[in-house]
């Protein structure tokens, strides 16, 4: 084994010196040059490229690990899909909305094109799913796939659960209920750390210590545990009323997050309150109001505005957990994280049966590929943000 | 000269800048030779493609420029096709630079002396502790205080002035056969760049250095260069001695950059003992927290006078004006307006107080809400004092565009980014005219701008005052700005009034020590004029030396 280590690790240093002086006697000049500036340091950067490609080759054509095709062939249909769905806007829509697909890359129309079926499932939720949330089948821990050779039943496409509630409804209303609470929620975390923070910045001095020490003491403690507390606390209050803890749950979240962009926006306004415009409107004898709407808000929007996106993953992760851990949304009402920790026994059949295993990663994979189209979608925005400054 | 003592060569080189996908020429086939021991200055306004080509000299472009075409050769290396491997050998060793801003250039948390020694043991020239004597001895020739410890202290330890002249003395430390000087003393106060300069010069001389120094102000490079090359929007305009290029200049931009010093206002006539002053400062003494930064300041600002108060940076000068505005409340003494006293903070004054005293700031960048339409910008406090909305507010908008000389149908929507920055500076003015002031405080309007801006929005200035029968206040540094547009003016030093006077007698000898040593601080175009200087006051007895022995 160790032999096997010194191989390869003399093998990579080889290829890294290798690469840098062999590529100099390449006949193209261009070719020589670029060699010659090649550093040792990217010359190792590519060889360790190769090797993960040579890689995933390996595991995509000859191994046939069957998770690893699925994610390349899932990877192909996202990209294609963006594609399609960005020259589907340079063609239709209004001049102003072509002319925004012209100049988008195709991560964000793909991540433009998620958000939107998610939107779109967790509207309709009520007319797409084939099933109600909460119904129950007779046929129990169906398999997903449809195909009854292999455990699968037509009428669930997406398999069924171990008490027999069809997954595919499930998951779009998933969609509607961790989604929808989880936007709720970001939304007032925003609205209060917004709020407070930009107050602190522009008033500054005693109420600027008081609700940053407050806020620090609230940071002090670790969030998981300071929700699941007080998610406690509001079980014994909301009793039997289910609908009542999930109003809970998101006031919960929503203020334990909103310490967090009260820190962002009271950096930024900092910023913001320091410079020359802000203190010629100041001198206009300006209420604080316009100070904070008109003068401190349009320059925060671009940092604000990629925070919403990373803090909509978190709020929307965090209630994920809670819900795995069993304190977040209620049954029956479906949500991704509770249906993760339902099924996640599954996974241990990944060597032997790949379908099996699939189960719990469909709900895995659907908070996964919402957390990355949002990121998409936000750097693009910040991007184009920082665009416009320069 | 042969081709021996030939250094640098460059030869038809453009660099294109890279933005958005679109390529910009930065430097348009420029060439340029310079010898052992020579002093190449380059001069032009910001984006002419100074400090490009000055760090082209190294084979060197910042990141997001690339060199397209053309060759730099120094002494024989080719220092673009060169690998990094042969670049190492020769940057930092042979070839030095030395940044305009040294306070921002030095590593803050280490040592002086121990970034000196860096670059002589990195290269080998020399170990660590002889590297270090050595220091001591650039700092002594580069009249440094202390030389023996001074070099044991951190960056944010020492003054911006002796900062440069450390960082100069680091650029010498593997004694280069060239230096490139970018903007060394822009950034410093009058009598500060006084003593850089002389170091600098001193220094280079005395190790034949070659040097290529880079800035925007001839007075600085007639001292510095034996050739000058201007340059504009990345072409060269004229290469030639100094002497020659002086007395008489070829091109017409050349010719124009060299009449801007020549602007200069009358002075207007003393008020009457009489009258009543627009604004009076008395006896006004204030402090940030427990530091004390003005002592009992006064004097009276007349109706349509410009005054002027000079001094150097942490003099009190930026205070004075928060006093008035009322962002900073006296300890002692109080601000007249018109006769009555305003209240001490901008809080308790009422809207025709904060209406009729407005503010022009610095940077105009920071100045302007770079979200915001010009007409917004302006707009606000024509709706905010005059009330005015819709129709009657854009016409209003148009007309003080039109006053500051700017198109109202072209800039009306435009944001601040889209903007020049003496158009953003015009901004600024149309913005303090809005709110139609009896007073405006003029902060280092100019002192961001090149110097044909500058003049542009100093003749903007007096013609406003003319018109509306305007009082301003000028705070600078820049005793050029004061000879041409001021009437009075008050120099002060520490937080106190030196000396006040109208500007003609300010001009004229007999003076306060301090102003005489402020007035004669100022570089002129004449190329002798340090020498005299020096010869005259002693290499001692200028600078931020001369006023440690004032006090």
């Amino acid at each position: 084994m160790d032999n096997i280590l010194l191989i390869w690790i003399a093998g990579i240093v080889i290829a890294t010196f290798g690469l840098r002086h062999v590529g100099q006697y390449l006949p193209h000049p261009r070719a020589q040059l670029f060699f010659k500036r090649l550093s040792y340091f990217g010359s190792f950067g590519y060889v360790i490229f190769a090797l993960l490609c040579v890689w995933m080759i390996d595991l995509y054509f000859f191994k046939k690990v069957i998770f690893f095709v699925w994610a390349v062939h899932g990877v192909i249909a996202l990209v294609i899909a963006g594609y399609a769905f960005r020259v589907l806007g340079r063609l239709v829509g209004t001049e102003a909305s072509k002319k925004l697909f012209r100049q988008m890359p195709v991560t964000a129309a793909l991540g433009i094109l998620v958000i939107i079926i998610y939107a779109v499932l967790a509207i309709f939720a009520e007319a797409l799913a084939p099933y109600g949330q909460a119904d129950i089948f007779a046929k129990v821990n169906v398999l997903p796939g449809g195909d009854p050779a292999l455990g699968g039943d037509p009428a669930h496409l997406f398999g069924t659960d171990q008490i027999g509630r069809d997954l595919l409804s499930r998951l779009i209303f998933g969609a509607q209920n961790t989604v929808g609470i989880a936007f709720i929620t970001t939304c007032l975390a925003f609205l209060i750390g917004i709020f407070f923070g930009f107050l602190a910045a522009a008033i500054g001095g005693w109420f600027d210590q008081l609700i940053s020490r407050i806020v620090d003491m609230m940071m002090s403690i670790p969030q998981l545990i300071f929700a699941l507390l007080l998610m406690t606390i509001a079980a014994a209050w909301a009793g039997s009323e289910q609908w009542l803890l999930t109003v809970y749950m998101i006031v919960i979240i929503a203020v334990l997050d909103s310490t967090r962009v009260f820190r962002l926006s009271r950096a930024v306004g900092m910023n913001i309150v320091v410079m020359d415009f802000f203190e010629a409107a100041k001198l206009r004898g300006e209420k604080l109001s316009y100070l904070v709407f008109f003068e401190i808000m349009p320059n925060a929007i671009a940092p604000l505005l990629a925070e919403f996106g990373l803090r909509f993953c978190f709020v929307f992760l965090t209630i994920a957990s809670l819900s795995f851990l069993g304190v977040g949304i209620q049954p029956p009402l479906a949500d991704w994280g509770t249906m993760v920790r339902d099924l996640a026994q599954f996974i241990n059949f990944a060597a032997f049966s790949p379908l099996t295993a699939a189960l719990p990663l469909m709900a895995a994979g659907a908070i996964a590929l919402l957390t990355v189209a949002v990121n998409f979608v936000v750097d693009w925005l910040l991007q184009r943000a920082s665009g416009l400054k320069e | 000269m042969s081709d021996e003592s030939l250094l640098l060569k460059i030869r038809n080189l453009e660099i294109d800048g890279i933005t958005d996908e679109r390529r910009v020429r930065i430097i348009n086939d420029v060439s340029l030779d310079l010898h052992r021991g020579q002093v190449l200055g380059l001069i032009g306004e910001s984006g002419a493609g100074k400090s490009t080509l000055g760090l082209a000299g190294m084979g060197f472009t910042r990141d997001g420029c690339e060199i397209v075409g053309g060759s730099v050769m120094f002494d024989g290396i080719d220092l673009i096709n060169s690998s990094p491997q042969v670049k190492r050998g020769v940057l930092g060793k042979r070839i030095a630079y030395v940044a305009q801003s040294a306070a921002a250039s030095f590593n803050p948390s280490h040592r002086i002396v121990s970034q000196h020694t860096e670059a002589p043991m990195f290269h080998n020239v020399s170990s660590r502790a002889s590297s270090a004597e050595d220091a001591v001895e650039l700092y002594r020739r580069l009249r440094l205080p202390e030389p023996e410890t001074i070099g044991f202290r951190y960056p944010h330890q020492v003054s911006g002035g002796q900062l440069q002249r450390a960082m100069t003395a680091m650029a010498m430390s593997c004694r280069p056969d060239l230096i490139i000087f970018d903007e060394p003393t822009t950034a410093l106060d009058v009598t500060t760049q006084i003593e850089v300069l002389a170091a600098i010069r001193d220094i280079v001389e005395q190790f034949n250095t070659a040097a290529i120094y880079i800035t925007h102000d001839l007075a600085v490079v007639a001292q510095m260069a034996d050739r000058i090359k201007v340059l504009l929007r990345g072409d060269e305009v004229e290469e030639a001695d100094t002497e020659r290029m002086l007395k008489a200049p070829r091109e017409e931009y050349t010719k124009s950059l060299w009449a801007v010093r020549s602007f200069e206002r009358k002075q207007k006539p003393l008020a009457k003992a009489n009258a009543t002053p627009v604004v009076s400062i008395k006896n006004v003494t204030a402090a940030y927290d427990e530091t004390p930064v003005l002592r009992d300041v006064s004097f009276d600002i007349h109706q349509g006078r410009t005054v002027a108060v000079v001094g150097e940076s942490g003099s009190g000068k930026s205070t004075t004006a928060r006093c008035i505005t009322g962002l900073l409340a006296p300890l002692s003494g109080s601000i007249e307006f018109d006769g009555a006293v305003l209240p001490p903070s901008y809080q308790q004054r009422d809207a025709n107080q904060l209406k009729n005293i407005q503010m022009i700031y610095q940077m105009a960048d920071t100045a302007l809400n770079p979200r915001k339409r010009i007409g917004e910008i302006i707009g606000r406090p024509v709706e905010f004092f005059m009330g005015l909305k819709g129709d009657d507010k854009r016409r209003r908008v148009e007309q003080l565009l039109e006053q500051i000389e700017m198109d109202p149908a072209e800039y009306i929507d435009r944001l601040p980014s889209e903007l020049s920055g003496g158009q953003k500076q015009r901004i600024g003015i149309a913005r303090a005219l809005a709110a139609e002031p009896k007073f405006i405080i003029c902060d280092e309007v100019t002192s961001a701008l090149d110097q044909l801006v500058a003049e542009g929005i100093l003749r903007l200035l007096t013609k406003l005052q003319d018109e509306m029968n305007l009082s301003y206040m000028l705070i600078t540094h820049d005793l050029s700005t004061v000879k041409a547009i001021a009437d009075e003016v008050v120099v002060m030093k520490d937080g106190a009034i030196v000396e006040v006077g109208p500007k003609n007698s300010m001009f004229k000898p007999p003076h306060h020590a301090y102003t005489d040593l402020l007035l004669s601080s100022v570089p002129e175009m004449d190329p002798k004029w340090l020498d005299r200087l020096l010869d005259k006051r002693g290499a001692d007895n200028i600078g931020d030396a001369a006023v440690a022995k004032m006090k």
